[in-house]
C-alpha cells in the first residue's frame, strides 16, 4: 500500500450499498462520479468519518484511520479531513473569520489571527472578515467554506458537489480558481459531483459509481474515449451504443456487421469470429458530410442516411442521422453551428457520416 | 400580599428551572438529533404531563412516594425524611411536571439546527463538547432561554399539582398560587386581585420575553 496519499477499501455494513477500492495521490484530483444514489456523498461521509456504518480500511498521508481488523476508526475531529459541504455548513453565528478560526483549534492561539486572514486572503476574501454567512453572496461563501476546510491543515480534502449551489457564471470562475489553487495544495483531493463537465475539467482521475460500486476509474479522456461497459458508457451520457458481429479480425482491428453496414473498428484485443459486440460512436469519432460537396481523401467508414433533425441549442446544434441501411438505429451528435450554417444542413437532406475508426470503442 | 408563599413560589420555581435546564439541553437534543428507538414512547410520556390532569399526576406521585413505596421509601432511608407534604416532594412533582416546557422549546431549536453544520463543526477538529459549546448551544440558545421561561412561568402558576402532593402548609409547601385560592374562598379580593395581578405580570412579561427574543433571532436571517 502506499503510504502517502489516500487508500480505501471498503465495504458496507449497513443498509447504504458501498464496495470499493480507491487511491488517490498527494496533489491529485479524483472525481467521482455517478447517479444519485450510487454511493458518492456516502463514500465522502465514510472518509470524513461521519458515517461508519462500513468495513475495511482507510489509509492517508500514512495515517491509519480505518482499521476494522485491528478495530481503528477514527472519529471525524481526529482525522484531519477539510470537507466543503454542497449548501456550504457555515457557522451562521460566527462571521467569515470566526468560521475559520474554529477550525483551527489544533493550532496555538496567537499564531490562528495572522494565519485565518492570510487564508482569507488566499481565496480573494480579503476585507469580508466580519461579515455574517448570510451577508455573503453565493460564490464568498463557497470561497470561506474552502478557506474553513483548508484552515484545519487537513490531510485530505472533501468536495462534495462544491458549485452545485452557485450561478453559471459564479462556477466557472469558482471552478478557475480551484484549478489555481490545487497547484498549491500538496494532499489528495477528492471531489464529488453529478456535473460531468465539472469532473473532466479539474480531475485527473474520474471514478465511476453506480449502487456503490466502482465501475471505472480512469483519467477523463480515457474514460471519454474508452468506456469500459455499456453502462459506464450511458452514464457519461455518451450515445450511439450499437451491436453487431465480428466479421473479420485483424492484428490492430475489427470489421464488425453493424446491421447489413460493414464498420473497421482499430481494436488490439482479440475477439472471436461472429462474436456479438457492443460498439460505441463517441462524439469525436463522427464527421457529417454533405455527398454534394465530399472532401478530399478516404472518408473511412462512410454511412449513408438522412438528417432527420436538427435543433439548435446555443452554439451548437443537436443533430440526428438515420442511416439507410438501418432506419431505426439512428446517430445523435453535436455540430458547431456555423459548420451548420456553412453547408446550410436543413431537416430531410440526404447526408454522409464518417466514423473514424481510430476513435470507435468495441466493448 | 403574602410574602412567605411569593417567596416559596418564586423558590420553586427557581430550582425547577434550574434542575431540568441541563435535563431540556440532552434530553432535548438527543430527540431532536438522535434516531432513539423508542422516540414515539419517550416523546408521549415526556408530553403526558401537559395533558394529564393535575390530580392525575398528584395522585400518582403521592401513590409513589408513600413511605412503603419504592421512591418513598428509598427518599426516607437517604435523607431520614418524608417527601410528601415537603418542599422536596414538592420539587420533584414540579420536575415531572414541566418536562414538557423544559424539553420541547429546547429539541425545536436543537432539530432546527442544519445537520451539516454539526457535522462541520466535528470535520473542523472540535470534539463533541467543543462543538455543543461553540457551535450548537449559540445556534439553540433561544430555545433554551424559551425553556427555561416558560419552566419558570409554568411552576409560578402550578396549582392542582401543588395542592394535591404539598398541601397547603405555610411556609413549607404554601405558594402564591394557593394563597390565592385561600383569599379567594375568604373572600379577601383585594389580596387575591394583588397576588393575581403579579402572576398576570410576570406570566406575561416572560412570554413576552420569549417570543422578542425568539423572533429577533430570527429575523437575523439564519443561513
Amino acid at each position: 500500500m502506499n503510504p502517502q496519499g489516500l487508500d480505501l477499501q471498503l465495504r458496507s455494513t449497513g443498509q447504504i450499498n458501498l464496495e470499493l477500492a480507491l487511491n488517490c495521490a498527494p496533489g491529485e484530483i479524483v472525481a467521482l462520479i455517478g447517479p444519485s444514489g450510487s454511493g458518492k456523498t456516502t463514500l465522502l461521509r465514510t472518509l470524513a468519518g461521519l458515517y461508519q456504518d462500513v468495513d475495511g480500511v482507510i489509509s492517508c498521508q500514512g495515517k491509519v484511520w480505518l482499521n476494522s481488523q485491528r478495530r481503528i476508526c477514527l472519529k471525524p475531529e481526529q482525522r484531519k479531513v477539510g470537507l466543503v459541504f454542497q449548501q456550504y455548513a457555515l457557522f451562521p453565528h460566527l462571521n467569515a473569520l470566526e468560521n475559520l478560526l474554529l477550525a483551527m483549534t489544533h493550532l496555538p492561539k496567537p499564531d490562528r489571527q495572522s494565519k485565518a486572514l492570510a487564508m482569507m486572503e488566499r481565496v480573494n476574501l480579503a476585507g469580508l472578515e466580519n461579515r455574517l454567512p448570510h451577508e455573503l453572496s453565493g460564490g464568498q461563501r463557497q470561497r470561506v467554506a474552502l478557506a474553513r476546510a483548508l484552515s484545519s491543515e487537513p490531510d485530505l480534502l472533501l468536495l462534495d458537489e462544491p458549485f452545485s449551489a452557485v450561478d453559471q457564471v459564479t462556477r466557472f470562475r469558482l471552478r478557475r480558481e480551484l484549478a489555481r489553487l490545487r497547484k498549491q495544495i500538496d494532499i489528495p483531493i477528492i471531489l464529488v459531483t453529478h456535473d460531468l463537465d465539472e469532473a473532466l475539467q479539474l480531475a485527473d482521475r474520474i471514478c465511476v459509481l453506480h449502487h456503490g460500486q466502482r465501475l471505472q476509474m480512469a483519467s477523463p479522456t480515457e474514460l471519454m474515449q474508452r468506456p469500459v461497459s455499456p453502462d459506464v458508457a450511458r452514464l457519461l451520457g455518451l450515445q450511439n451504443i450499437f451491436s453487431g458481429r465480428v466479421m473479420e479480425v485483424e492484428q490492430d482491428s475489427l470489421l464488425v456487421d453493424w446491421d447489413g453496414c460493414s464498420i473497421r473498428i482499430a481494436q488490439s484485443t482479440s475477439y472471436q469470429l461472429g462474436q456479438e459486440v457492443t460498439w460505441i460512436a463517441p462524439p469525436q469519432s463522427i464527421l457529417l458530410q454533405r455527398p454534394d460537396r465530399p472532401v478530399t481523401g478516404d472518408s473511412e467508414n462512410p454511412v449513408a442516411g438522412t438528417l432527420t433533425e436538427l435543433v439548435v441549442m446555443g452554439p451548437h446544434a443537436s443533430v440526428r442521422v438515420t442511416p439507410n441501411h438501418a432506419p431505426e438505429l439512428p446517430l445523435s451528435f453535436f455540430i458547431p453551428l456555423h459548420y451548420v450554417e456553412r453547408q446550410q444542413l436543413h431537416e430531410g437532406m440526404a447526408v454522409s457520416l464518417s466514423l473514424k475508426a481510430h476513435s470507435l470503442h468495441v466493448f | 400580599m403574602d410574602w412567605q408563599a411569593l417567596q416559596i413560589s418564586l423558590k420553586l420555581a427557581f430550582w425547577t428551572s434550574v434542575l431540568l435546564f441541563p435535563v431540556g439541553i440532552f434530553v432535548g437534543r438527543a430527540l431532536a438529533v438522535r434516531q432513539l428507538p423508542f422516540r414515539p414512547l419517550i416523546q408521549s410520556l415526556i408530553f403526558l404531563p401537559l395533558v394529564l390532569p393535575p390530580t392525575v399526576l398528584g395522585y400518582y406521585f403521592l401513590v409513589a412516594i408513600a413511605p412503603d413505596a419504592a421512591l418513598g421509601s428509598s427518599w426516607q432511608w437517604l435523607t431520614g425524611r418524608q417527601l410528601a407534604f415537603t418542599f422536596e416532594g414538592l420539587l420533584l412533582v414540579s420536575l415531572i411536571a414541566n418536562l414538557p416546557f423544559a424539553i420541547q422549546p429546547v429539541q425545536n431549536s436543537f432539530a432546527a439546527i442544519d445537520a451539516d453544520v454539526r457535522d462541520a463543526a466535528r470535520v473542523c477538529g472540535l470534539n463533541f463538547w467543543q462543538a455543543l459549546w461553540r457551535v450548537e448551544l449559540p445556534l439553540a440558545w433561544p430555545g433554551l432561554l424559551s425553556a427555561f421561561l416558560l419552566t419558570f412561568t409554568h411552576t409560578l402558576g402550578e396549582f392542582g399539582v401543588v395542592l394535591m402532593v404539598g398541601g397547603n402548609l405555610e411556609g413549607e409547601t404554601r405558594t402564591l398560587s394557593i394563597a390565592i385560592y385561600d383569599e379567594v374562598q375568604a373572600l379577601n379580593m383585594t389580596a387575591a386581585g394583588q397576588m393575581s395581578l403579579l402572576l398576570l405580570t410576570l406570566a406575561f412579561v416572560s412570554l413576552l420575553l420569549v417570543q422578542w427574543k425568539t423572533l429577533r433571532h430570527l429575523d437575523k436571517g439564519r443561513v
